[in-house]
């Protein structure tokens, strides 16, 4: 096969391309420019997008004896995964960039320039398998080493683009491995550090670069009862599940943490009130997209399944109690804190994804399902803003560092 | 016939001699003569004044070939070394006689080699940035530079415009910058690295104060250059240490290079008269058949010959990303630029295209053909063969992957500083 193997100038994306090479595939080397400021040199774990990431890339291009390219994709990535990134904070929602960059950038932009082009497959450094399934089709699996499993950033990319993924390092063991192989192979990039932040936020202050970007828009911290508690410069800085920076004047009447409970962007303002109001029972989620068919509702589904809200959350037992072609509710018995809407909402039978959708509403219900008294309630994760969207992988060369999933 | 898409191709048709060309054989013979000799130029003994020979003779050589005096030759690591040595030890040296003099003025699609020291020193050096605006075809508006010295002529420190464009080709008008210059006593600076042994560069001609070669553009060795600076200019060195080159340049000189770069900038210069009408005829070659197979590809830079360097052509082609296409003739065999520098390996759509007015859109479609002195009909053919498959396939990409919307990019901004 033609393989165009995304090259981040990690390690992982390396590898990657090397097992590629090593399985017998015409492999070319492309690394995507998302950033047109983009700095000198790679800062600690931030970013992958630096000029010496271009060239770590290269080097292993070199080293691997393929063809290597940077393609400019910076505009795209600029028109979907950052302004979707500010749209989704504005609208007090916590958008993934991870997932959007798969969904807008690798799996589309990236893939199909690629098919046109007359490759075969583009390969990453994802941790994630890909499974071929009695019936023909593919499936997508946690990787084998769950430490590293990128499935939940992945699951966005749908089974069309799935058969057109190559996915080499699904089954190392670990890390360890990855770099020991990279090290075997004279890759220098064998050492170089994971990158964890958002690749597009360069110093890390996520905050900083909304108030940047979207300006400041001073407003009111509530409590539950209403009583404010406190001032934010724009509630669009705020994450549902938030504890850290909140910075309240008055401790709460119990002394006990407070959290973001909801950000309201249409009166600029952000709910606070305990960790026990941040469980919800039963999850909404829409732009649904399956591995499975739907036709026949949830009875399709297992009936017992796991689902996932977060790149590196533990994945909970659930109940599907709807799904359509488009949406999906599901119900989480012992309740889950750390849902917040526009995340992922990632469904698995065991390490199988069945299928994807993206959190619009979230509610406590300990025994029915019915609508939430108050169609605002929300609950989400016990995590800063900022730091959910991180995630721990140098991969995708086509992944702005910390981007990744 | 190489395949397109397969990666092992016999025949590699070479077509961005504007990047670098190969090292002219007798250049090359010279090189290797001197390689293994000792000697440093600045020893007074008689190994040193061996190598100080092979320097001065490559001096007199180099400047007879360009129409300067040896006292004129100022040697330099390259061309980019020259240009910031140009731009500014001519800015530092004429502020420091009259400290009104602050204005820099360079055009707009100036190489990064002096666009950036330009931008640097309005960041370091107190200089205000006058970025002259050029035409659609990439040549200076003299009516803006006119207007701009008629309003601010006592302030101008210097002005620096190349002798010929290193993506487009367009030749800029030199004579009437100089007489423009002239009345307000502002030195003039050419880069002229693109322009050597393709069209006709004479110094003392010129009426040019200082002027940027670079070896290896010229069939010379990687690592040399010269800026030829007239006797009278000012300039303030950048380079301090042992004071060679009259105190502006300091820096052991390499015998072996010099002598090179002297002997392939006199062999290009010698052989323009045959050679630039033969690479014309190949450029005219290469642009009819690029036209005949993309009737939508559109030349950029002057349609009239006179006015564009005979080895370049550069076509935009509408609906295809240049990344895509680089990629498609490279698998194939046949190497091309995106026009562009690729700063740092991060292409970008070209600042000279933008400042022509070419739309981003359009700008990110280009590709520059450069020929020189290996060309060969074989290599523009080897183009024509696989261009049509290039092109089907890079254009269904760009409606694959999407045009995207055409960023609202700053376009060059005269006399803000913004590019």
């Amino acid at each position: 096969m033609r393989v165009l193997a995304a090259l981040s100038g990690g390690v992982d994306s390396a590898v990657a391309a090397a097992r590629a090479v090593d399985a017998g595939h015409d492999v070319v080397g492309v690394h995507m420019a998302l950033s047109r400021t983009r700095d000198q040199l790679r800062n600690g774990s931030r970013g992958c997008c630096s000029i010496e990431d271009a060239g770590d890339a290269r080097r292993a291009a070199d080293v691997l004896g393929i063809p290597y390219y940077v393609w400019d994709l910076s505009e795209r990535f600029e028109q979907t995964v950052v302004a979707d990134f500010l749209a989704e904070y504005e609208a007090g929602r916590t958008p993934n960039p991870c997932v959007r960059c798969n969904e807008h950038i690798k799996f589309a932009t990236l893939l199909d320039r690629a098919l046109a082009l007359g490759f075969d497959a583009v390969c990453t450094g994802h941790y994630a398998r890909i499974v071929d399934e009695p019936d023909g089709s593919r499936s997508l699996h946690r990787a084998r080493d769950a430490a590293k499993d990128q499935s939940y950033v992945l699951a966005v990319m749908g089974r069309d683009r799935l058969a057109r993924a190559m996915f080499p390092l699904g089954d190392v063991a670990s890390k360890d491995e990855t770099r020991r192989e990279a090290a075997n192979r004279g890759l220098a990039v064998s050492a170089k550090p994971d990158s964890y932040d958002i690749c597009f936020v360069a110093d890390g202050d996520t905050q900083g670069f909304l108030r940047t970007r979207l300006g400041a828009r001073p407003g009111e911290i509530v409590d539950t009862s209403g009583a404010v508690v406190g001032e934010h410069d724009g509630a669009y800085a705020y994450t549902v599940g938030q504890r850290r920076g909140l910075a309240l004047g008055r401790p709460a009447a119990d002394g006990r943490p407070r959290y973001v409970l909801a950000v309201e962007p249409v009166h600029n303002r952000v709910v606070v009130g305990s960790a026990d109001d941040l469980v919800v029972h039963v999850i909404e989620g829409d732009r649904a997209g399956w591995y499975v068919s739907t036709t026949h509702g949830p009875a399709a589904l297992p009936a017992d399944l796991q689902v996932q809200v977060r790149a590196h959350g533990t994945p909970v037992a659930a109940r599907v109690e709807h799904a359509d072609a488009t949406s999906v509710r599901v119900r989480v018995a012992a309740g889950l804190r750390g849902v917040a809407p526009g995340q992922s909402l990632v469904l698995y039978d065991a390490d199988r994804v069945l299928g994807e959708a993206t959190v619009t509403r979230s509610w406590r219900s300990a025994t029915s399902s019915d609508e939430p008294a108050g169609s605002d309630e929300r609950a989400g994760s016990d995590e800063p803003a900022g730091s959910r969207d991180a995630t721990t992988s140098d991969e995708a060369a086509v992944l702005p560092a910390g981007a990744h999933p | 016939m190489p395949t397109l898409g397969s990666y092992t191709c016999a025949v590699t048709a070479y077509l961005d001699h504007a990047a670098t060309t190969s090292i002219l054989p007798a250049a090359a013979r010279v090189l290797t003569e001197h390689l293994a000799s000792v000697g440093n130029p600045s020893s007074l003994h008689t190994s040193g004044r061996s190598a100080r020979r092979t320097v001065e003779e490559a001096r007199e050589r180099l400047a007879a070939a360009l129409g300067a005096r040896p006292s004129e030759v100022i040697w330099t690591s390259g061309g980019t070394e020259a240009d910031n040595l140009a731009v500014k030890g001519m800015f530092w040296a004429r502020r420091t006689q009259d400290p009104q003099r602050r204005r820099l003025l360079v055009s707009a699609v100036e190489h990064h080699a002096v666009l950036d020291p330009a931008f640097w020193m309005t960041e370091h050096a107190g200089a205000e940035l006058v970025l002259l605006p050029v035409d659609r075809d990439g040549v200076l508006d003299l009516d803006a530079l006119a207007a701009e010295l008629a309003a601010h002529g006592p302030r101008a420190a210097l002005i620096s415009v190349m002798w010929a464009n290193n993506e487009v080709g367009a030749v800029q008008p030199l004579a009437e910058v100089v007489a423009l210059a002239r009345r307000y006593g502002v030195p003039v600076h050419a880069d002229a690295v693109q322009a050597v042994g393709q069209v006709p560069v004479d110094f003392a001609a010129s009426g040019l104060d200082a002027l940027t070669l670079s070896g290896h553009k010229v069939g010379g060795p990687g690592g040399t250059g010269a800026l030829l600076a007239r006797r009278d200019l000012d300039l303030t060195p950048i380079l301090h240490g042992g004071g060679q080159e009259r105190g502006v340049r300091s820096g052991t000189l390499d015998a072996a290079l010099l002598a090179s770069f002297a002997v392939a900038a006199d062999e290009a210069v010698g052989a323009r008269p045959t050679s630039a009408p033969r690479l014309a005829a190949l450029r005219d070659r290469l642009v009819a058949g690029v036209l005949e197979l993309a009737p939508d590809a559109v030349l950029r830079g002057p349609a009239d010959p006179a006015r564009r360097l005979p080895a370049n052509a550069h076509l935009t082609f509408p609906g295809c990303e240049g990344d895509s296409l680089l990629y498609l003739l490279d698998s194939a065999g046949v190497e091309a630029s995106t026009g562009s520098a690729c700063q740092a390996g991060v292409p970008r759509p070209s600042h000279v295209l933008l400042a022509m007015g070419v739309p981003e859109a359009d700008a990110r479609g280009a590709l520059r053909f450069s020929l020189g002195h290996t060309s060969t009909v074989a290599d523009v053919d080897a183009l024509l063969t696989v261009l049509p498959a290039v092109l089907d396939r890079a254009r269904a990409a760009g409606l694959a992957a999407g045009p995207g919307t055409p960023a609202t990019a700053p376009r060059p901004d005269v006399a803000s500083g913004v590019l």
